[in-house]
């Protein structure tokens, strides 16, 4: 039994591939293979051209930060114990946003910014449930 | 479009008995009262309402409530911008004859939580996908996560955005309504407890409990009635979004849209304003509405706010109840601007010093709803 006690995604028939492609750590996404615009999150059809003609593909897991903010206090006691955190937004390589936490930073406007580059860090808080997070790219 | 411009008044504006805090009524009562005592202001009944409009719950319901079977039902709801949007299709419900008088209302138990609804995001929801799972308290993150790239775009500061928090306490304790009338200054907000990072608690509207309504017929019928009749010149609404990480520019919403709409509606141009009533649920919307509605350009409305410019005597009268900031807010507050804006361009308030906006003719009321998802624009005018 996991000890996780946050609220958790239920992965639909429309979005399990992409739960599934974090499972395995290896994230995949959408394209829309009429405009070869990639598109988040998961649908049945293209939001550009409401065409079937769509492909998962895999992405690199890396991106930079869009826009972020600090939580200093949040009422629902799953998340109240972890204040402060980082919510981001996170543009992906492949030019779609997804909402996601910022791990491995201190969670100050002094060391988080706009622009950030930052890769993907699969989080397998479940058996089943693999949460994508994102850390600083390091140096190398 | 014209042809619907001046067609069709409000002509009585209500709140529920109290505001505030309010725990031994449920949601629907305040309905209730706010919608008989905008009736009443209006010299009408409830046999009179053939038109019935509310957000957050069922026209239905509210119906039953009130035992009025309306030949127009308008249940549109998409936050709190849903009530200035109300406006716009009551006029044209009116103003094409599908029904002679409407009533708008809203009620909600914010704060002592009476009769309302369980708030839930399904896990196999969109939301409860791609958004709950990462904790963003809803909606301040939501906005804090917009502000923060508006801040790295044009260099706005939270002292700018502290700047409207406080002008509008100004305007609070001239409203003996206000749920908050102690002065702050920029320092105390600030200083005020950090909630999600840019905001502070004084950056983030009140949690209440209210109720307002407001009734509207058409000009012809509206000059014999009892009060002073304010005309619909022009509206306009949009959305674009649902959750915020799909909001498709944090520094541009649909405001833009509405409000362009609403001001080539009405043939009048920014100078002809004399008061805006822009919702605040957070400092940011504001000044995001102010850009996006023409009042200023692209990333300067830190600028245009600074000096309290919109506090009572200031050159931009703006959010003179107190706003949701200070006055009250109980989840959704586009009624209650548009109240105000009928107050002011009544002169309701002309006995009672800089509470009332001088020579006010014409107004623009603003909503914004969901997480800068959606929004509606209304100009209004003293006929």
């Amino acid at each position: 039994m996991s000890g996780y006690k946050k609220p958790l995604p239920k992965p639909d028939p429309v979005t399990a591939p992409y739960w599934e492609s974090l499972k395995a750590h290896a994230m995949k996404i959408q394209r829309c293979n009429d405009t070869g615009k990639f598109f988040f999150y998961p649908r049945g059809l293209s939001p550009f051209t409401l065409s079937d003609n769509i492909s998962w593909e895999p992405v690199s897991g890396r991106g930079v930060v869009h826009a972020f903010t600090i939580v200093y206090q949040n009422r629902d006691p799953a998340f109240a114990e972890d204040v402060p955190y980082v919510v981001a937004i996170v543009e992906l390589e492949e030019g779609v946003r997804l909402m996601s936490n910022l791990v491995d930073v201190e969670p100050d406007p002094e060391h988080v910014w706009i622009g950030m580059p930052v890769e993907i860090v699969y989080d397998d808080v479940t058996e089943e449930i693999t949460l994508p997070r994102f850390r600083p790219v390091r140096a190398t | 479009m014209r042809a619907l411009s001046g067609k069709v008044a409000i002509v009585g504006v209500a709140e529920s008995d109290q505001i505030g805090r309010v725990p031994d009524k449920p949601a629907i009562m305040l309905h209730a009262e706010a919608a008989r005592s905008a009736l009443a202001e209006a010299g009408l009944t409830k046999d009179d309402v053939d038109g019935l409009f509310t957000a957050g719950i069922s026209t239905t319901e509210l119906g039953e409530y009130l035992g009025i079977q309306p030949t127009v039902t308008d249940n549109t709801s998409v936050g709190g911008s849903s009530f200035v949007i109300h406006v716009g299709h009551a006029a044209t419900a009116i103003a094409t004859g599908r029904c002679q008088v409407a009533l708008v209302t809203h009620g909600e138990s914010g704060r002592s939580r009476v009769g309302m609804p369980p708030r839930v995001t399904p896990p196999d929801s969109l939301r409860g996908q791609f958004e709950v799972p990462y904790g963003l308290p809803q909606p301040v993150g939501a906005y804090a996560l917009a502000c923060s790239r508006h801040m790295y775009e044009f260099g706005t500061t939270k002292e700018q955005l502290a700047e409207i928090a406080v002008a509008t306490r100004k305007w609070a304790m001239l409203n003996p309504k206000a749920y908050m009338r102690d002065p702050i200054t920029i320092q105390d907000v600030l200083n005020s407890r950090p909630i999600c990072w840019p905001f502070n608690l004084l950056d983030c509207c009140l949690v209440t409990d209210a109720g307002g309504a407001f009734v509207m017929t058409s000009l012809e019928r509206a000059r014999d009635l009892r009060r002073h009749p304010i005309v619909v010149l022009g509206f306009g609404e949009s959305h674009t979004h649902a959750m915020i990480s799909q909001m498709p520019s944090y520094t541009s919403f649909a405001a833009r849209q509405s409000g362009k709409v609403a001001f080539e509606m009405a043939g009048v141009t920014h100078d002809d304003i004399d008061l805006a009533m822009i919702y605040d649920s957070f400092t940011y919307t504001v000044l995001l509405s102010l850009e996006e509605l023409g009042f200023c350009g692209k990333g300067e409305g830190g600028a245009f706010v600074s000096g309290q410019r919109t506090a009572p005597g200031g050159d931009f009268p703006m959010n003179t109840n107190g706003g949701g900031l200070s006055y009250t807010h109980p989840g959704m507050y586009g009624v209650f601007a548009v109240i105000e804006a009928v107050r002011q361009l009544r002169h309701d308030y002309v006995d009672q010093g800089i509470r009332q906006v001088p020579d006010a003719s014409i107004a623009l009321v603003h909503g914004t709803g969901g997480v800068l998802s959606s929004a509606g624009t209304a100009i209004l005018a003293r006929y």
